[in-house]
């Protein structure tokens, strides 16, 4: 999902570590408990985690900007109110996750400085370009739809901070994919150019969805060991079977065609889609999806041009602070 | 070059009037304003505050997780501090 790069092999280097301590820690995991950010915990579990969670926070923060684009040309007033609330809100996820992230050592402008420097990936799912409004209500649907079957088992992860992190972005999270939902019906019931710009959006952004979720259980071989940790409770192919079988009838009801003419109903009533294209999804991790250079050239100007700002808050913090040193000793 | 570190802060909300004011989050924030300012903008976006605190995370000393056995021992053991402890005949009623 938003930590894709992780699926990605790592050498596990239990063998390291005291091995009474490591065994100790999984029978806690195993108790369900919570681990804490001072409790002891095997150096590849906080590195892990630290990805995870500071991937899932950059998401956040580049995932303003597919969005962000359209706030000054949303149709109504209305429209403008909700989607900047959206993108402040992930703004505000972006913020949740870094604390979160924190908590395992390492700082947030650590963090911040490895996305920058591209050592750090986000979701490929931001490196798609939002080209008409319709756009910005599938994202809301299914994007945000896609999180939403990703985060909600987050909440129940093993370490503490990132699980009630996770806790209070779901319960924002339902509005985002709610009021992409409505602008896709209030297109799908309008005029025909409108309802056809939906389908247009849906059928771009269909299969860049169901790639969120990650490779497949069979190629992905981080999977196990975050099992065993219980970071992750379901498997990539498990949501995104949970996913697809959720969102067809909220297509159907649309009037809209999900872009795969392979689809078909199992006896079981799931949904099975045809064969993913890997090799785009690589490619876009990979830093060569359609927008990634945008994405990282967006997000270092912003950074840059806020350092003034940083430095001048540094700046007046210091000197308040000398002059109550000051006064105090008057 | 490397972003300058900013200072973190805990912060605590009241969410209603009566209630204690509870850890929600940490933020960085250069000072005190600016983080009660911060603190508004991440953690009350949908009413969830009628007061909020923060405090400089380098002022917190905290319980080592590694001693709880130690340090909450003295709470396990004295049975006799819950009422259920004592023994009141039925007929007494709720008491």
């Amino acid at each position: 999902m938003y930590t894709q790069a992780l699926n990605t092999a790592e050498a596990d280097d239990r063998g390291l570590e005291d091995a009474a301590r490591a065994a100790q820690f999984q029978v806690r995991i195993d108790a369900e408990e919570r681990i804490e950010p001072n409790d002891w915990m095997p150096a590849a579990y906080r590195k892990t985690l630290t990805r995870q969670i500071s991937q899932h926070a950059h998401s956040e923060i580049v995932g303003m900007l597919p969005e962000g684009n359209w706030i000054t040309r949303a149709p109504t007033l209305r429209r403008k109110a909700a989607l900047l609330a959206k993108v402040q809100d992930e703004c505000g996820h972006g913020l949740y996750l870094y604390a979160a992230a924190e908590t395992l050592g390492s700082s947030r402008e650590e963090l911040v400085d490895a996305m920058l420097a591209g050592k750090a990936k986000y979701s490929s799912i931001f490196n798609y370009p939002t080209l008409t409004w319709a756009d910005i209500g599938t994202i809301g649907w299914l994007v945000d739809g896609a999180a939403i079957m990703n985060q909600i088992p987050l909440c129940r992860c093993s370490y503490g901070p990132y699980a009630r992190a996770m806790i209070r972005v779901c319960k924002e999270e339902s509005f985002h994919q709610r009021q992409g939902y409505e602008i896709m019906l209030t297109l799908c019931r309008g005029s025909d150019e409108q309802k056809a710009t939906a389908q247009d959006a849906l059928n771009r952004w269909w299969w860049p969805v169901l790639m969120m979720f990650g490779p497949p259980d069979a190629t992905s071989q981080h999977s196990d060991t975050s099992t065993r940790w219980k970071i992750k409770r379901f498997s990539n192919d498990e949501l995104r079977q949970k996913f697809v079988d959720a969102t067809v009838p909220q297509a159907q009801y649309l009037g809209l065609t999900i872009p795969d003419p392979g689809m078909t109903q199992d006896a079981d009533g799931h949904w099975r889609y045809s064969e993913i294209d890997w090799t785009e999804f690589k490619q876009v991790l990979a830093g060569n999806g359609p927008c990634n250079r945008d994405r990282m050239a967006a997000r270092r100007k912003a950074h840059a041009e806020g350092a003034w700002v940083r430095e001048a808050a540094a700046a007046y913090a210091a000197k308040r602070a000398q002059r109550q040193t000051a006064q105090a000793a008057e | 070059m490397a972003t300058p570190n900013t200072p973190l802060w805990e912060v605590f909300i009241r969410s209603r009037n009566g209630l204690a004011h509870k850890h929600v989050g940490s933020l960085h924030a250069s000072d005190a304003t600016m983080a009660l300012q911060a603190a508004r903008d991440i953690y009350t976006r949908r009413g969830e505050g009628l007061s909020i605190w923060v405090v400089p995370s380098s002022a917190i000393t905290a319980s080592d997780p590694a001693e709880k056995g130690m340090m909450f021992e003295p709470a396990e053991s004295k049975i006799y501090r819950h009422p259920t402890f004592y023994e009141v005949p039925e007929e007494v009623g709720h008491m």
